[in-house]
């Protein structure tokens, strides 16, 4: 939580002499935030939101609406009723709110909107997608270093071309350490069930330890407890996802790729309290510090300072554009170069 | 084809039939007792779902799992008999109470674990201690070097924990209860006839309430194993569906304990299967699409059904409500 802190900061350095000016004569704004299927406290990408806009609430003081939802059809209703309601912006969580949101941003053209993890190319709606396949390139790495076996696993939440994206980054970061790494692939379904399925989760994990697997990765939001449960339960490793999660199993956890949900959600509000919001495509990847990975007290004992320098190497390359981290979602399709 | 049928695999699978199959065993004896006596129980899922959420809260605030077992199964008992006053007492509809109850599970545990541990409806992960874990049993180093049998014994029906070993032995005791003891009998006799076992001067209502609440211990205990055996904390929904398959495991064997132990074990087969078959490449047909190897279970299970099975007969007084005198 220090890091969010330290790294809203930073990033708001600059526009924060401009806020203090404006703050004054801005009106309250009404933010409002529709979170998706995994429910606002997943441990994972719908909390890393939720971190950012209570930070937003923090600072403030102004007060946002939300909505978690829980099935399908309640989509378009929470994110109109929202627009309705006079909220603005209106920010929508996930893949899945696409369509939803396309439609509604087209009823209220006078709504700002955003939506992180997908585009919608309207006037009036910023949509936030992350290089997730540069951070987990960076943990696939750290799998490798860390692997004994040089088996290391992977476990999805649904079967989607994001999710088949983190899978091809990670597998690349492995390749790129060991060549002869072998990276055993699960996804839990191919319905959003997938995404709160612990005990499903725990049974593909246990399966890839037989494998012979020691070290497993999941983005499968509240899937993963089960995944590290697991690990915990069979003295493996696990990385997990999206939040800093090195805090659920501490001792177990060896790192988790983070993705600045936070981040993105909290400039979102804060970008429109201070009569800034932008429209349009931002793509945060690892120079724009959107993607990474935790390093805390729970997991700085399973860290050895070979493989932070390692890691550390991998990331200014990657920055500097030497290593190019192939996107499985620009060609549906994951080709590994040893 | 190597790594997909050497020893250590296919002994692996089998482990983690045992481990999926717990559940659907447990579910589908609460099933066999309850539609023995003549009350259809579509209410096993929610019984099974608030028993895991009893459990997981109870275990997150005790650190006992003992005392989370016990409150899991009075939890699915009185589950049990709000069932049963509603078509016992009241001669209601089976059909739409066991769905209600399964609504009011499905609702409440997210209600009341938002409410009382804000984590989104689900319980606080859990220790070690406060879960059931697994075991090795005794003496099974002595057989080990047994050929067959004893990595058999060692790898799959070793290590364990308790709950897989007494939802083993629930189905021994089922058959026996049912099949050798006066109770059985009665039972038997109730959901087929109940005016006869009436005649005989014997209780309906007190038979049928009594087979329910051995539902509801059933229940508590399935979902006990869900919530602090199998996984280390309740989530919501985490049933997914269970007590829907244990039912139909439990009609596939034709409402007797050993066919539904199989039907229970086919299941719970196939599943793990299908987890291991992922991402595996096929000799022949290379790696099969994630959605194929997902709908297997159900594939086969239309195909044993239609085929293999023949008519499966449900007691006769099955959901019809006794009417002592009219």
């Amino acid at each position: 939580m220090k890091l969010t802190t330290r790294l809203i900061r930073n990033l708001l350095a600059g526009s924060a002499a401009l806020a203090l000016t404006t703050a004054a004569n801005a009106a309250d704004i009404e933010p409002a935030v529709v979170f998706d299927m995994g429910g606002k406290f997943d441990k994972s990408f719908n909390q890393g939101v939720y971190d950012g806009v209570e930070q937003f609430k923090k600072e403030t003081g102004l007060s946002y609406r939300e909505f978690e939802v829980t099935n399908e059809a309640q989509r378009e209703q929470a994110l109109r009723r929202m627009a309705q309601r006079g909220a603005n912006p209106v920010l929508g969580i996930g893949f899945a709110q696409a369509p939803a949101l396309e439609k509604v941003a087209k009823e209220f053209p006078d709504t700002n909107f955003a939506i992180i993890d997908m585009v919608v190319d309207l006037p009036n709606v910023r949509s936030i997608v992350f290089k997730e396949h540069e951070g987990s390139f960076l943990v696939g790495a750290m799998a490798a270093l860390a692997s004994e076996s040089g088996k290391v696993g992977f476990v999805g939440g649904m079967d989607i071309p994001l999710i088949r994206r983190f899978a091809c980054g990670y597998e690349q970061g492995a390749k790129h350490i060991n060549a002869d790494a072998e990276v055993i692939q699960n996804m839990t379904g191919t319905t959003p069930a997938a995404w709160n399925d612990p005990g499903r989760g725990g049974e593909l994990t246990k399966s890839q330890f037989e494998r012979g697997v020691d070290v497993v990765y999941a983005a499968a939001g509240g899937t993963g407890v089960g995944v590290y449960q697991a690990a915990k339960d069979a003295g493996k490793l696990a990385i997990g996802v999206d939040s800093n999660q090195n805090y659920i199993q501490p001792g177990t956890m060896l790192t988790s790729m983070l993705k600045r949900v936070d981040v993105a959600a909290y400039n979102v509000f804060m970008d429109a309290k201070n009569d800034s919001f932008t429209p349009g495509i931002q793509v945060l990847g690892l120079a724009e510090e959107g993607v990474g990975w935790s390093l805390d007290e729970h997991n700085e004992s399973l860290v050895s300072d070979e493989m932070k320098a390692k890691v550390e190497e991998l990331t200014s390359m990657i920055k500097s554009g030497e290593i190019t981290v192939h996107d499985y979602m620009s060609d549906n399709d994951c080709k590994v170069a040893g | 084809m190597d790594s997909l049928l050497n020893a250590q695999t296919v002994l692996s699978t089998l482990d983690a039939t045992l481990r999926v199959s717990t559940p659907l065993i447990l579910c589908a004896m609460a099933g066999l007792f309850s539609e023995r006596s003549g009350i259809i129980d579509i209410s096993l899922e929610g019984k099974m779902l608030s028993a895991a959420f009893a459990s997981g809260a109870l275990a997150a605030v005790t650190g006992s799992a003992w005392i989370a077992l016990a409150g899991a199964i009075i939890t699915s008992i009185l589950l049990s008999l709000l069932h049963g006053f509603a078509c016992i007492t009241n001669r209601g509809d089976q059909v739409v109470s066991g769905l209600a109850i399964n609504v009011l599970a499905s609702g409440l545990t997210i209600v009341l674990g938002i409410a009382w541990f804000s984590q989104g409806g689900q319980t606080p992960a859990l220790a070690s201690e406060a879960r059931f874990m697994p075991f090795e049993l005794p003496l099974i180093e002595s057989i080990a070097h047994i050929p067959f049998i004893g990595p058999f014994m060692q790898s799959v029906i070793s290590g364990h924990n308790l709950l897989v070993y007494v939802a083993l032995l629930a189905v021994p005791l089922t058959w026996w209860i049912v099949y050798k003891t006066r109770f059985g009998l009665q039972l038997r006799a109730v959901g087929e006839n109940p005016l006869a076992v009436d005649t005989a001067g014997i209780s309906v209502s007190q038979l049928r309430y009594k087979s329910v609440m051995i539902a509801g211990i059933l229940c508590g205990i399935a979902g006990t194993y869900l919530a602090i055996a199998q996984n280390a904390a309740f989530a919501r929904e985490m049933t997914a569906g269970q007590g829907y398959i244990a039912l139909a495991a439990m009609i596939f064997g034709k409402w007797r304990p050993v066919p539904a132990l199989l039907a229970c074990l086919m299941f719970g087969f196939l599943d793990a299967v299908s987890i291991r078959l992922q991402g595996v490449a096929l000799p022949g047909i290379g790696e099969v699409p994630v959605q194929l190897i997902q709908a297997l279970p159900y594939v086969l299970t239309v195909v044993l059904l239609a085929g293999f099975i023949g008519k499966a007969v449900a007691p006769k007084a099955i959901g019809v409500p006794f009417v002592k005198e009219r």
